[in-house]
């Protein structure tokens, strides 16, 4: 078919070239000549490495039985992960326990769900909202622990996994949001010695690695504190991890609140609110919709800084996988542990990410083009 | 009593007890008897030495010196709270008092017991730093590595060993330095280095994780000496005594021939007075040490003598696999440097 036949009856289907996938690949794919070698290099990669990684993954992969003896050198032994999942997914929490885990997580999940979506009614939101900031952690608190109410106390030694990894990454989030609004806002106070202790706290806090932060919590704070006081090894990680992230969900929010136009201040002000009801009402919720992106960046950080506190000791989900292929059972299955690993983390910050440009979306009242 | 130099928590104790009984107080054995637990400084995950197991059981050489004393003192070898730490806070751990025996891989050395302030109480595990080359590369000694690339970890004392042995030995090398054991031994095994170093006790574990073990061979130099054996804070000798003496019991136990599964028979009709001094038979020798008499009996019934613990955990029966026999960790009998003095 040719370019004249098309534009003589509008009845005649399109050419070939110019509908459907044919056009898509080529709008796409084989646009120019760097493009057509780019993509010609991507197969050629791809044809390369692709069979291999989906030998070692899937098709010489061990998958049934319980033992070593079940695998081979030619595939993936995914019946180590098989065999230690649930150990990778509570750590050393005791088998019979487990279930004041996952009644906390169903419920941790329900309220978050809930305020996520927008079916339930603002008020209700209000409730479930201040519900899960004030009822809920202690309660989580109380279920983890035990040690009241009749149930067995169990140390923050025996918890590990991917249930830690995800209730150090929660309660930090909850914990350095509201500190770096506070921060944020304070540092661009007015008033000196509120300016000057924000700004020495977030440049300290941003200037020094997590590690040495991890590192002074777990080794060195109780070394300076009173004889007879001591805090838990696993609450002074995750105070260091929300003091840390703060910090820099304080620029976060600082750089949302530099980008709202002196007008809204001015009109807050006009309005008779006062400099709080201003920035409650008018400037935060247009400076936080604005840095949806960068509050979600430093959330995905630091959900995989968790990791970091296995170098106190702490069995998070990537601490879990590491001591079980040093047992001498499993050793050497390093890269199926850290494939698992990855597939996890991956499905959590790309869920993270997914809600955030959903956010957006709905956020967007049309201010900018 | 040698007390003289306790800190000032265990002073008023001491007092007490100078002149006033046989048995020794010990303000760590005090404070873990009321804790119910002893506090176990072990490692994050070293393979034969300390790891979880599927139940998420510790397991391993310096994790059965904790349950031993465990055993020792309250009759079973599950009162340990493990602490699992990284070899860079693990010094920490024992001085903040976080843990009350540090029992992770750790080598001795003067600096170690004398300038942090710790009390060696015996070697568990005599390492040393070999070298592993492919069998094929036709070399028998590490004297013929001269011009060879060597894979070795970043900022260890095996780095320096390596130098060291080498400019003795007038060789030249390629350093090819990397972060974390597993990385290295992929890196030796995709032929970026024709030498890999490490501590023997690595070495034979790591090549279990090469796709063709039998194609690689460690060679016989130990260019190092790493005794790895716990420790305890400086200022309790008395609670020093006991792991040193859980020790020392263990191995006598070897050298006496007596198990865990012979252990209850000897105690019911051995004549021998080893035998009886050990298990608690005759004389008081738990009661000097602050714990009951049947201290060594518990010891070896629950935990098991030195040779059941090393053929559990890294014995050629595992896959980390040492061999004992011709190494320093034989018992002095058959060669090694393994020997208890005498318990009595």
């Amino acid at each position: 078919m040719s370019q004249e036949h098309a534009t003589e009856s509008a009845m005649a289907r399109p050419p070939v070239t110019q509908v459907g996938a044919v056009r898509w690949l080529r709008e796409n794919l084989f646009s120019g000549w760097l493009n057509t070698t780019l993509t010609l290099l991507t197969i050629y990669i791809l044809y390369v490495a692709l069979p291999p990684l989906l030998d070692w993954v899937i098709f010489n992969a061990a998958i049934s039985g319980t033992d070593r003896d079940n695998c081979t050198y030619a595939g993936a032994c995914w019946v180590f992960v098989k065999v230690r999942f649930w150990q990778f997914m509570y750590g050393f929490y005791p088998e019979p326990e487990r279930w004041r885990v996952n009644v906390v997580f169903i419920i941790g999940i329900l309220g978050v769900a809930s305020l996520l979506t927008s079916r339930v009614p603002t008020k209700a939101k209000l409730i479930v909202g201040v519900c899960m900031l004030t009822i809920f952690p202690v309660f989580a608190v109380v279920m983890f622990g035990g040690g009241v109410f009749g149930l067995e106390y169990i140390e923050t030694s025996q918890w590990g996994g991917l249930f830690l990894t995800l209730t150090v990454a929660s309660a930090a989030m909850v914990g350095s949001f509201p500190l770096g609004m506070v921060l944020a806002i304070g540092r661009r106070s007015k008033l000196p010695v509120v300016k000057t202790f924000c700004v020495c706290f977030i440049e300290f806090f941003r200037g020094v690695p997590l590690i040495t932060i991890l590192f002074m919590a777990s080794v060195m704070v109780p070394l300076f504190l009173p004889e007879g006081l001591t805090l838990d090894k696993l609450a002074r990680a995750i105070i260091g991890i929300t003091i840390f992230n703060s910090a820099y969900m304080a620029e976060v929010i600082r750089g949302g609140l530099q980008s709202i136009p002196k007008g809204q201040y001015e009109a807050a002000h006009a309005l008779g609110l006062s400099y709080w009801q201003g920035m409650g009402l008018i400037i935060l919720p247009q400076a936080l919709k604005a840095v949806i992106p960068g509050l979600v960046n430093t959330f995905i950080g630091l959900f995989k800084d968790t990791t970091l506190i296995y170098i106190i000791g702490i069995f998070d989900l990537l601490g879990m996988v590491q001591a079980s292929f040093r047992d001498t059972k499993w050793l050497g299955l390093a890269f199926e542990g850290y494939a698992f690993i990855m597939l996890v983390f991956w499905i959590f910050c790309y869920s993270m990410s997914k809600y955030s440009q959903y956010l957006e979306r709905k956020l967007n009242t049309g201010h900018k083009s | 009593m040698k007390k003289l130099n306790i800190l000032a928590a265990g002073a008023a104790f001491t007092f007490a007890a100078v002149g006033a009984a046989q048995a020794q107080t010990s303000p760590t054995l005090e404070a873990t008897k009321q804790r119910g637990q002893v506090n176990c400084i072990v490692s994050e995950a070293t393979a034969g030495f300390s790891s979880p197991d599927d139940k998420g059981v510790w397991r391993g050489i310096d994790v059965d010196v904790c349950r031993a004393v465990s055993s020792a003192i309250f009759g079973s070898p599950d009162k340990v709270k493990f602490i699992p730490t990284t070899s860079k806070v693990r010094f920490t751990a024992l001085q903040s008092g976080e843990g009350d025996i540090l029992s992770r891989n750790t080598t001795w050395t003067l600096v170690r017991d004398v300038n942090l302030g710790f009390e060696f109480t015996g070697v568990t595990f005599y390492d040393g730093q070999g070298f592993m080359v492919r069998k094929s590369l036709g070399v028998k000694s590490a004297k013929e590595l001269d011009g060879a690339s060597v894979c070795v970890s970043t900022g260890t004392t095996t780095e320096l060993n390596l130098a060291d042995y080498f400019r003795a030995n007038n060789m030249k090398y390629n350093g090819v330095v990397i972060e974390g054991a597993d990385a290295i031994i992929k890196a030796y095994e995709s032929g970026r280095c024709d030498v890999y170093t490490t501590d023997k006790s690595g070495l034979a574990g790591d090549r279990t994780k090469l796709s063709a073990p039998d194609e690689h061979m460690i060679l016989p130099e130990t260019i190092s000496k790493e005794p790895l054996g716990p420790s305890v804070r400086h200022g309790d000798q008395a609670w020093g005594d006991i792991v040193r003496w859980v020790q020392y019991a263990m191995i006598e136990a070897e050298e006496y021939g007596v198990t865990s599964a012979n252990v209850d028979d000897l105690k019911a009709n051995s004549t021998n007075p080893v035998h009886r001094r050990l298990l608690g038979v005759e004389g008081d020798l738990g009661k000097m040490l602050g714990l009951s008499n049947d201290w060594a009996y518990n010891v070896i019934k629950q935990v098991g003598n030195y040779g059941e613990s090393y053929e559990r955990n890294v014995g050629p029966s595992t896959r980390v696999n040492i061999p004992r026999e011709g190494s320093p960790n034989a018992l002095w009998t058959k060669g090694g440097l393994i020997y208890a003095i005498p318990v009595r």
